[in-house]
């Protein structure tokens, strides 16, 4: 299965990203590809520069250099127009879901089809999106609820359901199951596994847990001191002998 | 020699706040005219504004127009000037009174409030999920606020003066037996436009003040939890001082314009 991934076309290729806040230098030249339909996952220890380099990813970081390519087109050169133009195409569930306090779930789902007509359409009724989105995630029934009334493992859902409305071909997964508990992590993990085989997306996952990324992975990236020290499958990693790499399995 | 470092870095810091200040206003006058408007967003911060604010703009108009004249009533007395009471407070209370002191309390409502609002979204990382989805969160959630409460401002000083007018009215038929009509006669001949229009002005730059300082801190909110009280309480703290700067320059020019 993962010989037949890395065949496939290369949707996002990140060469020698490097960013420093300061004098701490977090990227320090990472490499990644990631192709059609794969499930990478990135593990790190903290601090190790994950989330920064996913958020250089989507734009929400600027790298100090190196070059990101996601579906053809250089993301530092893209105007702002053409950047949400390809964000519509990426999914990003955040680590705190980051739900929209102040907006009902009906609303929050809502909030990213108001700006893009060019996808969908003027739609004059959202209800069929909305509801299909909660109903991936088995939530149909919270759709009028606020995001204070929901648990952490439903605000989770809600937020992977606002990721899954506009119906992206790459997602990234920020800790999915970090915040909770092994039960709920692991429908969480279900969910995204069932996702990923609906609606063929490819999907980057950054996470500290070896269940997820045992479950979700084609293909493993090691990320320390900013560089990506190992990479390979889940199987190979796991039974490496290099004891840096060890200590992520243990 | 420590503390001469201490001083220049303080001035360097206060320099760059108000670099990044100025350049924080140029982008929202940019996003202004810039396609789509977010005209739903804006009726519903005024809103938010406006009417959640009236209460409290109305019971201090009140209070100061009855504490105003109850104070002001016994050295009239004394000089045989009482029956100018009425021009007296009126003109006291839309020229200044009126402006700086709902402007203030806007400042504590508002600006506090919008500066822990937007203070929470950016920790909470959903700045950065608006921004992910499409929507340019400069324009839909600091351009709303800004315009609102530059539009809303004015609007509540003209209500919290009328309640002050006629806070002070009621002290006036208590203690002195004026009529209502009689009162207000008064208040509008002793007002002009002279003194209606300057405060109007002057009170749409307080509201873009309070609007500006609240999103600017809110929106740089950093540090976790905690900035977001850093942020609600500077943002208080800047447009106070902001809003007496303001005031000092448009009496200084009000008195260039018309004969004060």
């Amino acid at each position: 299965m993962s010989t037949n991934i890395q065949e496939r076309k290369i949707i996002i290729e990140i060469k020698d990203l490097k960013k420093s806040y300061g004098d701490n230098h977090v990227l320090n030249g990472f490499n990644m590809t990631l192709h059609e339909g794969e499930n990478l996952v990135i593990m790190g220890k903290s601090g190790s520069g994950k989330s920064v380099m996913i958020k250089c990813l989507i734009g929400l970081e600027t790298a100090d250099s190196g070059s990101i390519m996601v579906m053809g087109e250089q993301i530092g050169e893209l105007s702002r127009t053409t950047l949400d133009e390809i964000r519509t195409e990426i999914g990003f569930l955040f680590q705190g879901s980051a739900l929209y306090d102040s907006m009902t779930v009906r609303e929050n789902l809502e909030f990213p089809l108001r700006r893009h007509t060019k996808k969908f359409g003027v739609l004059k009724d959202t209800t069929p999106l909305v509801m299909q989105a909660l109903e991936n995630v088995g939530l149909a029934h919270a759709v009028n609820l606020m995001p204070a009334e929901l648990s952490g493992g439903m605000k989770r859902r809600i937020a992977l359901a606002r990721t899954l409305i506009l119906q992206p071909k790459i997602i990234l997964y920020d800790e999915p199951t970090t915040g909770l508990d092994p039960i709920t992590a692991k429908e969480i993990l279900i969910l995204m596994k069932s996702i990923q085989e609906k609606y063929n997306t490819s999907s980057i996952i950054i996470t500290h847990d070896v269940d997820c990324a045992r479950v979700i992975s084609n293909r493993m990236i090691l990320l320390v001191e900013g560089i990506n020290y190992a990479e390979g499958t889940f199987d190979e990693l796991s039974t490496s002998t290099d004891p840096k790499v060890q200590a992520f399995f243990k | 020699m420590n503390a001469i470092f201490k001083i220049i870095e303080l001035i360097k810091s206060f320099l760059l706040e108000i670099g990044e200040l100025s350049y924080f206003a140029g982008r929202f006058f940019r996003e202004s005219f810039r396609r789509p408007f977010e005209f739903k967003e804006f009726l519903r911060q005024c809103f938010y504004m406006g009417n959640r604010s009236l209460l409290l703009v109305a019971v201090t108009g009140f209070i100061i127009g009855l504490v105003f004249t109850l104070q002001s009533r016994p050295t009239l007395l004394e000089f045989g000037a009482v029956s100018w009471m009425p021009s007296m407070v009126s003109i006291s209370i839309i020229r200044e009174i009126g402006p700086i002191i709902t402007a203030l309390i806007c400042a504590g409502r508002i600006g506090s409030g919008i500066g822990a609002e937007l203070g929470s979204m950016r920790v909470t990382e959903q700045i950065d999920a608006m921004e992910v989805s499409g929507t340019n969160p400069f324009k839909y959630l600091v351009v709303t606020r800004i315009m609102a409460t530059t539009l809303m401002l004015p609007l509540l000083v003209f209500f919290g003066d009328a309640i002050a007018l006629f806070g002070s009215y009621l002290v006036e038929n208590v203690k002195g037996h004026v009529s209502f009509l009689l009162y207000f006669n008064q208040v509008f001949n002793a007002l002009e436009f002279g003194d209606l229009i300057p405060a109007t002005i002057k009170s749409f730059f307080f509201g873009f003040a309070i609007g500006l300082v609240g999103c600017f801190k809110g929106y740089y909110c950093k540090k976790g939890t905690a900035g977001v009280g850093v942020a609600a309480n500077s943002a208080v703290v800047y447009t106070s001082m902001l809003l007496f700067i303001i005031d000092f320059i448009a009496v200084f020019v009000t008195n260039i314009f018309y004969d004060l």
